[in-house]
């Protein structure tokens, strides 16, 4: 069974903004590895075929332009880990800065 | 014992004044606390709003206030519904003291149906599972043996309904999350066509796939609880502005002429001989009662496990990047800048399975290789739906089992992928947009419960609830309870 490169492994890691511990990295270069190659399976099939979308045609719909009731801002922050009246409170966005 | 009721039946009793809303919570509340310490359905009890809930449709009856089809009737969701005021985990860390500032469409439906929310059940985290083992939080059992999982993802939303710690529940249907878990507590669990509820305010998993619907302990319930969940609702962009059919109305018991297929490719292979029999005696009653068998193929049905496999954690990565540690959620302490805050938040709240997923759809979406897995996995569904298209042409249903094995025991899949070949009849359905049921048709001589499924055509939920009635009615196994619950 194939296992993965640890680097690519970091790699998609780091995509995926998720932090591993390394033995999380270690395990998974196998497991990641055994799902993937379940995979191959799709890459022999001959598929001359529009990609589907949905079960039921469907049009694109669009809502009018107006404005409607939301939730009010105090509410839509309240559950922030860190908030500041009705803002959410990042830290640094570069990295070094304070 | 007014818990064993059905839904149905307790909605009747409660609008004839014969038993009141609160009697219902309070009895399922106190079966609740009796029970469920050992079974583990629950990961939140809301007493307190299940009492007031119950006390005002007590007192519009009393005023003689219209009632809505499920007035009083007590009900527990899966927590992926969202539900305001009242947890709302997806069985994760990262959500955990959540408290919602809004109620789903789904919830909000039941609600205006006169419907008590009990809680909130159980499940895999973010529905990522087949045995709901992926829970944060605890371990569910399977009420009609211990030693066993109660199927999952929805495991809490099977086991409270089979062991009747609630009057019926909702569950969410991502590759058989509500079908695989009915079929191994002995319930009824419907997926709706793609589009027939509106997901808005459902922790969002595979947005293709994903479908809520009901689980419960008769076919005439399932019918009850789907009707009020259905419809049109402009908050979600895939829902389908379609009819929605009196679905108890299709239980006329009359299947003279129906066309049931049967896959060859869903009884070969690995299938538990006493799976492919009772479900092979469910075909047999669907005959005598007047319907046709018809042997079809579903020639790509082996390709759904992969196919599946790319598109859910694929939309699953997507749709899992909202938990950054900043709007809501738990936040990782002492963060250098803000890609360490999303880094240490996320690996710190996602559990092994969730993060699992996570890298495989990043990886499978990163730049260069999209063609080569989810475009390709999406001309896959295509030709899983062909497949089905062409069935259409000569049959009104197709007959499978739900699942290979009956339930299996806690901890026996050793690897992932062991763990979603439990899927593997369940998948195609999701794949190809189509609606599908389990009804229980038979128990193993271990006692534990097999599931029959029915897959239809996109919108016809109403022909597979009338088979399903069917083959309920026959096999006569509604009066059996699990022991020690009864």
């Amino acid at each position: 069974m194939p296992i993965l490169p640890r680097k690519e492994v970091e790699e998609i890691a780091l995509l995926a903004r998720l932090h591993l511990e390394p033995d999380e990295i270690e395990k998974m270069r196998v497991e990641l590895g055994a799902i993937l190659d379940h995979f191959t399976a799709l890459a022999a099939v001959d598929t001359d075929v529009a990609p589907m979308t949905h079960a039921v045609p469907l049009e694109l719909r669009l809502r009018p332009d107006v404005p409607e009731p939301s939730l009010p801002a105090e509410e839509a922050v309240r559950a922030a880990p860190a908030k500041e009246g009705q803002f959410f409170v990042v830290p640094a966005i570069l990295p070094g800065d304070s | 014992m007014t818990e064993w009721l059905t839904a149905t039946e307790t909605a009747r009793r409660i609008a004839a004044g014969e038993l009141t809303a609160v009697k219902a919570v309070d009895a399922y509340l106190a079966r609740i606390a009796k029970h469920d310490g050992e079974l583990g359905a629950y990961l939140a009890v809301d007493a307190e709003g299940a009492r007031a809930q119950a006390a005002s449709i007590d007192a519009a009856r009393a005023a003689s206030a219209p009632l809505g089809p499920l007035a009083g009737v007590p009900i527990a969701l899966k927590d992926v519904l969202v539900t305001r005021g009242l947890a709302t985990t997806a069985a994760s860390q990262i959500l955990g003291g959540w408290i919602p500032p809004y109620d789903g469409t789904a919830v909000q439906k039941l609600r205006n149906a006169g419907a008590v929310i009990l809680g909130k059940l159980n499940c895999d985290e973010f529905a990522m599972g087949s045995s709901t083992e992926n829970s944060a939080y605890k371990k569910t059992k399977n009420p009609w043996d211990g030693s066993r999982v109660p199927g999952g993802s929805s495991g809490g939303s099977s086991s409270a309904v089979a062991a009747a710690l609630c009057s019926a529940s909702l569950g969410t249907d991502t590759g058989g999350s509500i079908r695989q878990p009915a079929a191994f507590c002995g319930c009824v669990g419907i997926k709706p066509t793609y589009g027939r509820v509106s997901r808005w305010g459902v922790v969002a998993f595979a947005s293709s796939l994903d479908q809520v619907g009901p689980l419960a302990r008769s076919v005439a319930d399932a019918a009850l609880l789907l009707e009020v969940i259905c419809g049109f609702d402009p908050h979600d962009s895939t829902s389908l502005d379609e009819p929605v059919p009196d679905f108890r109305k299709a239980l006329t018991g009359d299947i003279a002429g129906l066309r049931v297929g049967i896959p060859a490719e869903y009884f070969a292979g690995a299938i538990d001989d006493e799976v492919r029999s009772a479900v092979q005696r469910a075909a047999a009653i669907l005959q005598e009662k007047g319907a046709e068998l018809v042997d079809i193929s579903l020639p790509h049905t082996e390709l759904a496990l992969p196919a599946y496999y790319v598109v859910a954690p694929a939309e699953a990565s997507s749709n899992l990047a909202r938990y950054d540690g900043i709007r809501f959620g738990k936040a990782a302490e002492g963060a250098r800048d803000l890609l360490d805050l999303y880094q240490r938040s996320r690996g710190q709240g996602f559990g092994p399975e969730v993060k699992r997923r996570i890298m495989v759809g990043t990886y499978a979406l990163r730049s260069g290789y999209y063609d080569a897995y989810y475009k390709k996995a999406q001309q896959i569904r295509a030709l899983i739906k062909r497949d089905f298209d062409k069935a259409w042409q000569h049959v009104d249903v197709v007959l499978t089992p739900t699942t290979p094995t009956a339930a299996f025991r806690f901890g026996s899949k050793s690897s992932p992928v062991d763990m979603y070949l439990a899927d593997v009849f369940t998948l195609s359905c999701n794949l190809a947009g189509l609606p599908g049921i389990s009804v229980p048709c038979g128990f193993t001589t271990d006692g534990l419960p097999i599931g029959a499924q029915l897959l239809g055509k996109p919108l016809d939920e109403a022909t597979l609830l009338r088979t399903a009635h069917v083959i309920e009615s026959a096999v006569g196994l509604a009066d059996r309870r699990p022991k020690g619950l009864a």
